[in-house]
């Protein structure tokens, strides 16, 4: 079984070997990129600034951002990635649903 | 005399096979094996171009992909004309035109020459300074002139016949490179059991190893070595060999392109693009000669001393008889060696005032002139170098001219570390050999060889193999100690001499031009480089880079390391479109969705149009009539009789589960719980930020299960949506979602004799008024064929649309048609349905909505549940904005002069006729009314009906009247009938 390749980074030619939960790694042209993780939903009685926060603004992270990706072309799962917006590392993926890793220092 | 400059047993080409070309239209003969470079020299020829700003006469100065000067056009017949290629990279086949480029009207008297006598006037940047004025001069005298005198080769203008491949590749170690390193490194893996793949840009693996004659591995002689070590990778069956393979980017996760160049005779692919992912990345990819920087140094005969020892060793081509190598380190001497050997006069003149005692010795047995302590400072020769100058460094008038045909320049060597740069890694300047060598990598990649800085053939063997993950004891070995000695940088002209000394020989960048960037304020080394246009032509600096960083590190007070590199990106070197577009190319660049009625359509005369991927019949062609005539005759024959229509490409969703109608409330704005089974409802579907993202009818087919459908356009999109909020917002309800798509083909009957036509092909189903009333649905069986059948209406008429199994569709859509005969049932397309809903207000997405329409902005304010607590978008609506009455609301509009609208067109109150307050979404002549209408989106629509306002034009506004946007049947009788 081969090692996890170790961090890369973005250049010219990009394709992020994306390690899907349920399938394993495979290469980026088979998933559809989801925003930014655990949004929460705020429920309709809530006031228009934490609606609008919730439609339009983000963290837009320099560095490691918790992000959505959908594997459109396999599982057609969402699921959740830790990837540095610097390095394009995926550093880690996880379910739906499970706690963001980010609250924790990079390993 | 046929090639005068061929030698007898030296080279690896095939002298048993004569080829013949062209070049400028004289006939020459070279062997197969040869490239156009080699061929051309062995017949004595070196002028091949002129050079891009200054039109020099030039000639090659490299072996390999490197070669900036000897650009030409290739032409292999039948519309196969490729210009700007290396004659040092094409193969020789038969029959091939080779043609010079950027000379006017011969290579030897060219008009551009004089560019070289202003030349004063053209220096680096100059553009940035002239042509300005007269002002008026630029559009009429400087852009046309550019023009025709920019741009080097000239452009091919037939479509290219040629045939490209694509093939995706995984390996567990990929080694760029096929040089002695990198043979090691594919061989250890190899015996490793791993899969590799070893690539490398040239006709063969051995790198300059092809050029040792003398030297010895494990006991063999290097060629021997080289031919046994490929033939044991050739036969192992998890090793793949490319040749004329470049790789031309690396990337993230170790995903590398590669372009290997197949066949060029026409009859195969041509090109083939890889996509590879390896475990680990391996550059093999040598090191790359430098040339020297001194006055005129440019000439057609100077050349790289390696260069000129391949020629010799691989194609059995001498570069002159009477030749001078300038050198500062031990590697010019065995150019010196071989090329003595072969029967030229040597000379070498070494910058060093000491040379190696052992260097001596050999030189003067083998009777080579030593001059050391000399650099090279000026050259003459117009069409061929005639003369060298040489000087002692500090004395500039202490000067000496040697005779020579040939001036070979050994400027020390600079490590390819173009893809382990790419790749992430950083890069270290290692002052003791004077080079930029790969340092930390960022990905699993190691570099090996010439490219990590190693020159020795011992070292090089056992980095590779240690390299490709061998034990050392294991590793083959070499006695020849080929060290070439510590090389300094750079080959810096002290003296400055009239006369140009070329730093970039493709885009002729001199040293003064450097030195000028830096006096005008570029200081960056980016900047430089962008100033001057160093580095930036199609060999990418590869032969200039460092001498350029150099010069421009002096001129600043800075050490090399301090300036700095500019940044490596792909393409490694030039690749073609071809390889890049692969299959994806004129009836392949898209895919193309039919319906499976596609093939009826087609006999039945469609005119097809493109409806994203679909092709769908606009209009059905009957003897001449215009579209405009076909499209008021298949209006005309829906209301009056009974229409058909190809309905497959709408989006279905089967949607199914215990909690389907909960699940369908939270994405639409109505109530699809309330649906009983059996009955159908229009729907909308919202964005959170309120605006309409899609529409369509929702059906119970019985308590969960529901059968949706959206545009034909947002199928995919509205799925997607869907599955979102399913997954993440939803995930504890159960409820999975299915596309139909493709699965269900749509025939749809519109029209007051509809159900007569339906009422002949079913039987089981009762489609009496009473028992199967507007909005609801049925299965049953039509032709025989299981059935879903919609009673739905996009036309405003009696309708049904018929689902069944899309291998099913023709023998269905052949019965109806074949007893709709008698009812006179006609086919209508796609322009006449959109017709028919205009005239009864009903909207498409994405027509008279535009991404910012809320429902009630089109009238549909209704549909929204106020009994939900929750659903997709709602709190947006809450937002007091979208209560404005003075939003754009939809209307339909009469033109009051009885004149056709154009969509688009902008609304205006006459009585402020400078601002527009609405649009024309969709703009039809209407069969029915007998005249044009159109509808609008215009703000305060609803409250303006009955009143008057204009439509702009580039002539006089045009009134029309605003009325409610239902023209045909308000009452909605004919649906319900």
């Amino acid at each position: 079984m081969r090692p996890q390749p170790p961090p890369s980074l973005t250049e010219d030619i990009v394709l992020l070997l994306i390690p899907c939960p349920y399938c394993g790694p495979r290469a980026e042209i088979e998933f559809r990129y989801g925003g930014e993780a655990h949004l929460e939903r705020p429920k309709p009685d809530c006031n228009e600034q934490t609606w609008a926060a919730y439609l339009h603004s983000r963290h837009n992270a320099r560095g490691r951002h918790a992000e959505r990706w959908r594997h459109a072309h396999g599982c057609g799962q969402f699921f959740n990635a830790v990837r540095d917006t610097l390095t394009d590392q995926i550093e880690v993926t996880y379910e739906a649903g499970q706690p963001s890793p980010l609250r924790e220092p990079a390993s | 005399m046929s090639q005068p400059f061929r030698i007898a047993d030296r080279g690896h080409i095939d002298r048993s096979r004569e080829i013949r070309f062209t070049f400028d239209g004289e006939t020459f003969i070279g062997h197969l094996g040869d490239t156009i470079a080699s061929a051309l020299l062995a017949n004595g020829v070196h002028l091949m171009g002129r050079s891009f700003k200054y039109h020099r006469p030039r000639g090659v100065l490299g072996f390999g992909s490197e070669e900036p000067n000897a650009l030409v056009g290739v032409d292999r017949g039948h519309g196969r004309f490729e210009p700007n290629q290396r004659t040092t990279m094409v193969r020789l086949t038969e029959g091939l035109t080779i043609q010079s480029q950027n000379r006017s009207p011969s290579l030897r008297r060219d008009v551009g020459a004089i560019n070289d006598l202003l030349s004063r006037f053209i220096p680096a940047g100059f553009y940035y300074k002239t042509f300005k004025w007269p002002r008026s001069f630029w559009a009429t005298v400087y852009e046309p002139l550019i023009r025709r005198t920019a741009g080097l080769g000239r452009a091919p203008c037939l479509p290219d016949p040629d045939r490209y491949g694509q093939r995706w590749a995984h390996c567990d170690t990929l080694v760029v490179g096929g040089d002695p390193a990198g043979l090691m490194a594919a061989s250890a893996a190899a015996d490793r059991g791993e899969r590799v793949i070893l690539c490398d840009e040239g006709e063969g693996f051995g790198g300059s190893l092809l050029d040792e004659s003398g030297a010895d591995i494990g006991g063999k002689p290097a060629l021997r070595w080289i031919e046994t070590t490929v033939a044991h990778l050739a036969q192992l069956p998890r090793v793949t060999l490319l040749r004329r393979t470049t790789a031309f980017g690396a990337g993230i996760g170790n995903f590398v392109a590669l372009a290997e160049r197949c066949d060029d005779s026409g009859k195969e692919t041509r090109e083939r693009q890889w996509f590879v992912r390896a475990g680990r990345l391996i550059f093999a990819t040598g090191s790359i000669e430098r040339p020297m920087v001194f006055a005129n140094n440019d000439r057609p005969g100077i050349m790289l001393a390696s260069a000129a020892r391949s020629f010799l060793n691989r194609h059995g081509v001498l570069v002159g008889r009477h030749v001078v190598i300038v050198t500062e380190q031990d590697s010019g001497y065995r150019t010196a060696f071989d090329l003595r050997l072969a029967g030229a006069v040597v000379a070498v003149v070494d910058a060093r005032a000491t040379v190696a005692g052992d260097l001596v010795e050999q030189a003067r047995e083998a009777g080579i002139a030593l001059i050391s302590g000399y650099i090279p400072v000026d050259s003459r020769g117009r069409l061929r170098v005639a003369a060298l100058a040489i000087a002692p460094p500090d004395k500039a008038n202490a000067i000496r001219w040697l005779a020579c045909d040939a001036v070979l320049m050994a400027g020390g060597w600079t490590p390819s570390i173009h893809l382990h740069s790419q790749s992430g890694g950083k890069v270290e300047w290692h002052a003791p050999i004077g080079a930029f060598l790969p340092g930390k990598a960022r990905q699993a990649t190691t570099a090996v060889g010439a490219c990590a800085g190693q020159l020795d053939l011992d070292a090089c063997l056992v980095m590779g193999w240690q390299g490709g993950g061998g034990e050392l004891a294991d590793a083959p070995r070499s006695a020849d100690r080929c060290d070439v000695g510590v090389s300094s940088i750079p080959a810096i002209v002290p003296h400055e001499r009239p006369g140009k000394a070329f730093v970039d020989f493709q885009n002729d960048v001199t040293a003064k031009d450097i030195r000028l960037a830096i006096r005008e304020g570029f200081q960056s080394v980016e900047h430089i480089k962008r100033y001057t246009t160093n580095g930036m032509a199609t060999d990418q600096g590869r032969t200039s880079n460092i001498n350029a960083l150099a010069i421009a590190a002096q001129a600043l007070g800075k050490t090399i390391p301090e300036a700095g590199l500019t940044t490596f990106r792909a393409p490694f070197s030039p690749t073609t479109f071809g390889t890049m577009a692969g299959f994806t190319r004129g009836a392949l660049f898209d895919p193309v969705r039919t319906t499976p009625l596609h093939d009826r359509l087609i006999a039945e005369g469609a005119v097809f149009e493109n409806a994203g991927q679909w092709k769908r019949p606009r209009y059905y062609a009957q003897a001449d009539e215009t579209i405009d005539e076909a499209v008021l005759r298949e209006c005309a024959t829906v209301r009056r009789t009974a229409g058909m229509f190809d309905a497959s490409t709408l989006g279905k969703i089967e949607v199914v589960g215990p909690d389907a109608a909960s699940f369908l409330d939270f994405i639409y704005t109505g109530k699809p719980s309330s649906l009983a089974a059996g009955r159908c409802r229009y729907a909308l579907m919202l964005r959170e930020d309120g605006f309409i993202l899609d529409d369509g009818i929702i059906t119970r087919v019985e308590a969960e299960r529901f059968h949706v459908t959206t545009t034909s356009a947002g199928a995919v999109n509205v799925l997607a949506t869907m599955e979102d909020f399913r997954q993440t917002e939803l995930p504890d309800m159960r409820v999975w979602l299915t596309s139909t798509t493709e699965q269900w083909a749509v025939i749809v009957v519109n029209g007051p004799r509809a159900r007569d036509v339906l009422n002949a092909v079913t039987r089981d189903v009762s489609l009496a008024n009473e028992d199967f009333p507007h909005m609801s649905m049925r299965v049953g069986t039509v032709a025989g064929v299981a059935a879903r059948i919609f009673r739905v209406s996009f036309t405003g008429e009696l309708g049904y649309e018929v689902n069944v199994p899309a291998r099913n569709a023709t023998l269905v859509w052949d019965s109806l048609r074949q007893a709709g005969e008698k009812f006179g049932l006609g086919l209508y397309g796609l322009e006449a349905s959109q017709v028919l809903r205009a005239e009864k207000g009903y909207i498409i997405v994405g027509r008279e909505t535009d991404g910012t329409t809320t429902p009630n902005d089109v009238g549909l304010g209704g549909m929204v549940a106020k009994s939900k607590t929750d659903f997709v978008g709602k709190r947006s609506l809450m937002r007091e904005v979208f209560v404005d009455p003075e939003r754009k609301q939809l209307v339909a509009l009469l033109p009051c002069d009885g004149q056709s609208l154009e969509e688009g067109a902008q609304l205006i109150d006459p009585a402020d006729p400078h601002r527009s307050i609405g649009h024309v979404s969709s703009a039809y002549v209407s069969a029915e009314l007998g005249r044009p209408f159109a509808l609008a989106m215009v703000q305060g629509g609803r409250s303006r009906l009955g009143s008057r306002l204009a439509v702009a034009t580039a002539a006089a506004p045009r009134p029309v009247e605003l009325c409610d946007p239902i023209l045909v049947d308000p009452s909605g009788a004919r649906l319900h009938g």
